[in-house]
């Protein structure tokens, strides 16, 4: 039988059509590991959340009377506890809270400031686009403890900024120089996510169409780069939360006052613990860091294959 | 191609001043060199104050003290250190020695494990050897080296001794306390571990960098003109595919050489290393002007030095790649 098609046969057909949100989602969804570690951190987010809840201790309360220092890991205190007899599972829920807190503030800042400037520079290009990335190029190839200490100290010793952003032990003051760092690599994705969308043809039709140089920007640019734009903010996350624990690890990092921890504090201390043989005090706070780190980066990942259009749409 | 080195050798010269200025005045106020003077002395007469004022250039503005301090350097009329007044160059040199050992160490071992793995996985995407590969570079870079110390440190330095009664690799210094002279075998020992932590960086890095690079040059017609003209396989791969994903990948390092300072100084400063990262670490902590602003300036140095290699290679290395 000639293989023929009907003009009938045609309204048959339905041809699965998504838009790119669906699409960016479905890849998404199809990368396991992503899904697993989202799971894993929104788990870590509602304990960290829900502190009163999960911490079954206050932050600087002891698990019972003394003798409980350096308590190995028992019903009592699931974790161990540390030199001051505090329940180390607890102040793990509260060091995580103040370190997802620094990550999230700074990558959010550091994310609007890489946007803004990123944008304006590839956008208008010439003398500034040069400066800008000269800059940025050179802060990024400096070794980043060096970069941040120095600058650290420099920030602190100038009144009116302090009077501002807090004293070097704050956590405002560390969100903000993290923020300060943060910025240069999402700046210099943007900028060349915007060269490369400039040129088109959209762009060029809404400029005859008389739009400003700021709505272009707003309306056309930033969101068609939302994909590496939601990607650096992913990393930047990461950024800030290791940069906090290095800082906090070698003593240079906020203060949260009052017994209040954060994770590279805990990390810091892990490092008195080592010779000691205190191994849950070393062993737990590193591997929430890890943990965190890791899930984070295979999202961001997960997330770069996601929304990168060069990929196969249909798979 | 001549003419654009040089003009980028120009240009590292101005920028270097520029930067080493922005750092002078950003060490002048974060660990101002009067007041670590005044800790460290506290008995220091007036007079005496006025006179290191007068001779480090302290007491007139940025520019001025700037113009002072590099004269000093440059005639390598280097101030003391503030804390016990020592001399600054063989400190510095010695720290500096013992980091660059270091950190060749870490780099052979990590580029070269680095490289290969990442031609492995670029062999067959998707098979297991690649995602397996993929997973390892991901756990590494999340772990930052101050916690792959931490573990290692936990593990060799408490549990080793504890299951097999012996030490295997010791977890400080160069060479342990009252050892005189040169011993390569216990030279070797102590530089084992830092040597891992940051050579667990590297490798992390470089094998993702190889395979995507790998993975762009094996798509390309000249690796199916290379076939059909009936070269054996790995010929092919070595000769056309490996070469030619280098050169990105070269590019890359000579950028990244500050990521790699960076782990060196975390990672000397848990293993009681003594190279420039417990030499930077202990003078900041003292505020010690005299020590850090060397070391600021051969970092700066080094920095624009492996920018400018980076450009150039890209240019020499790719020949597609003209420049005016």
């Amino acid at each position: 039988m000639p293989f023929l098609i009907r003009g009938s046969d045609l309204t048959e057909i339905v041809i699965p059509t998504f838009t790119p949100r669906q699409l960016a989602w479905k890849r998404f969804i199809g990368h396991k590991a992503a899904v697993v570690c989202s799971i894993v951190l929104v788990l870590l987010a509602l304990a960290v959340i829900l502190s009163p809840l999960t911490a079954r201790y206050g932050v600087n309360e002891s698990v019972k009377a003394p003798p409980n220092s350096y308590l190995s890991p028992s019903k009592l205190a699931w974790l161990g506890t540390d030199d001051i007899g505090r329940d180390l599972y607890s102040r793990l829920i509260y060091g995580t809270r103040v370190s997802l807190l620094i990550g999230l503030c700074s990558a959010f800042i550091s994310v609007f400031v890489g946007c803004v400037v990123g944008a304006i520079a590839g956008f208008r290009g010439g003398r500034f686009d040069d400066v800008i990335m000269r800059v940025t190029d050179l802060f990024l190839a400096f070794p980043f403890l060096v970069a941040l200490l120095v600058v650290r100290n420099m920030f602190g010793s100038v009144d009116w900024l302090t009077f501002i952003i807090g004293d070097m032990s704050s956590l405002r003051f560390i969100i903000f120089l993290l923020s300060f760092f943060g910025w240069m690599g999402v700046a210099r994705i943007v900028r060349g996510q915007v060269l490369a969308l400039k040129e088109r043809e959209f762009i060029e039709a809404a400029r005859a169409a008389g739009a400003s140089r700021s709505y272009i920007i707003k309306r056309h640019l930033l969101p068609n780069s939302i994909g590496p734009i939601m990607v650096a903010l992913t990393f930047s996350v990461v950024g800030a939360i290791s940069g906090e624990a290095t800082l906090s690890f070698f003593g240079y990092g906020p203060q949260p006052g009052a017994g209040a921890t954060s994770l590279g504090l805990l990390v810091g201390q892990a490092k008195g613990a080592v010779q000691t043989g205190f191994w849950w005090i070393a062993l737990f706070p590193c591997l929430i860091l890890v943990l965190i780190s890791l899930c984070i980066n295979f999202i961001g990942d997960a997330l770069r294959d996601a929304t990168d259009p060069r990929l196969d749409a249909t798979k | 191609m001549f003419r654009f080195a040089l003009r980028r050798s120009a240009w590292a010269i101005p920028t270097l001043f520029l930067v080493t200025f922005l750092v002078y005045i950003a060490l002048r106020m974060g660990t101002d060199p009067l007041a670590s003077y005044m800790r460290s002395n506290p008995r220091a007469t007036r007079s005496k104050i006025a006179q290191y004022k007068e001779l480090n250039g302290l007491g007139s503005n940025f520019v001025t003290g700037y113009f002072s301090w590099l004269q000093n350097f440059v005639t390598f009329n280097w101030p003391r250190s503030i804390k016990g007044s020592r001399e600054v160059w063989p400190e510095l040199k010695d720290a500096l020695a013992n980091s660059a050992r270091l950190g060749a160490a870490a780099t052979t071992v990590g580029v070269s494990i680095g490289l290969t793995i990442g031609i492995f996985a670029a062999l067959r995407p998707g098979g297991k050897r690649d995602v397996a590969v993929n997973t390892v570079a991901f756990v590494g870079i999340s772990i930052p080296p101050y916690i792959s110390s931490i573990l290692l440190q936990l593990l060799f330095a408490v549990y080793w001794s504890k299951w097999f009664g012996s030490t295997l690799f010791p977890t400080s210094g160069v060479y342990p306390p009252g050892q005189d002279g040169f011993n390569l075998v216990l030279m070797l020992k102590h530089m084992a571990l830092p040597t891992v932590v940051v050579a667990i960086q590297i490798i992390a890095v470089y094998s993702r960098y190889m395979r995507s690079s790998l993975l762009d040059v094996l798509n390309s017609d000249y690796m199916r003109t290379a076939r059909s003209k009936g070269l054996s396989e790995f010929r092919v791969l070595m000769r056309h595919g490996v070469r030619n994903a280098l050169i990105p990948v070269i590019t890359i390092a000579a950028l990244d050489i500050g990521a790699i300072v960076g782990g060196l100084i975390i990672t000397e400063n848990i293993f009681d290393y003594p190279g420039t990262g417990k030499y930077f670490l202990s003078a900041f902590a003292n505020g010690d002007f005299p020590l850090l602003m060397p070391l600021m300036v051969i970092i700066v140095g080094s920095v624009l030095l492996f920018n400018l290699i980076a450009d150039l290679s890209y240019a020499i290395l790719d020949p597609r790649i003209r420049l005016d």
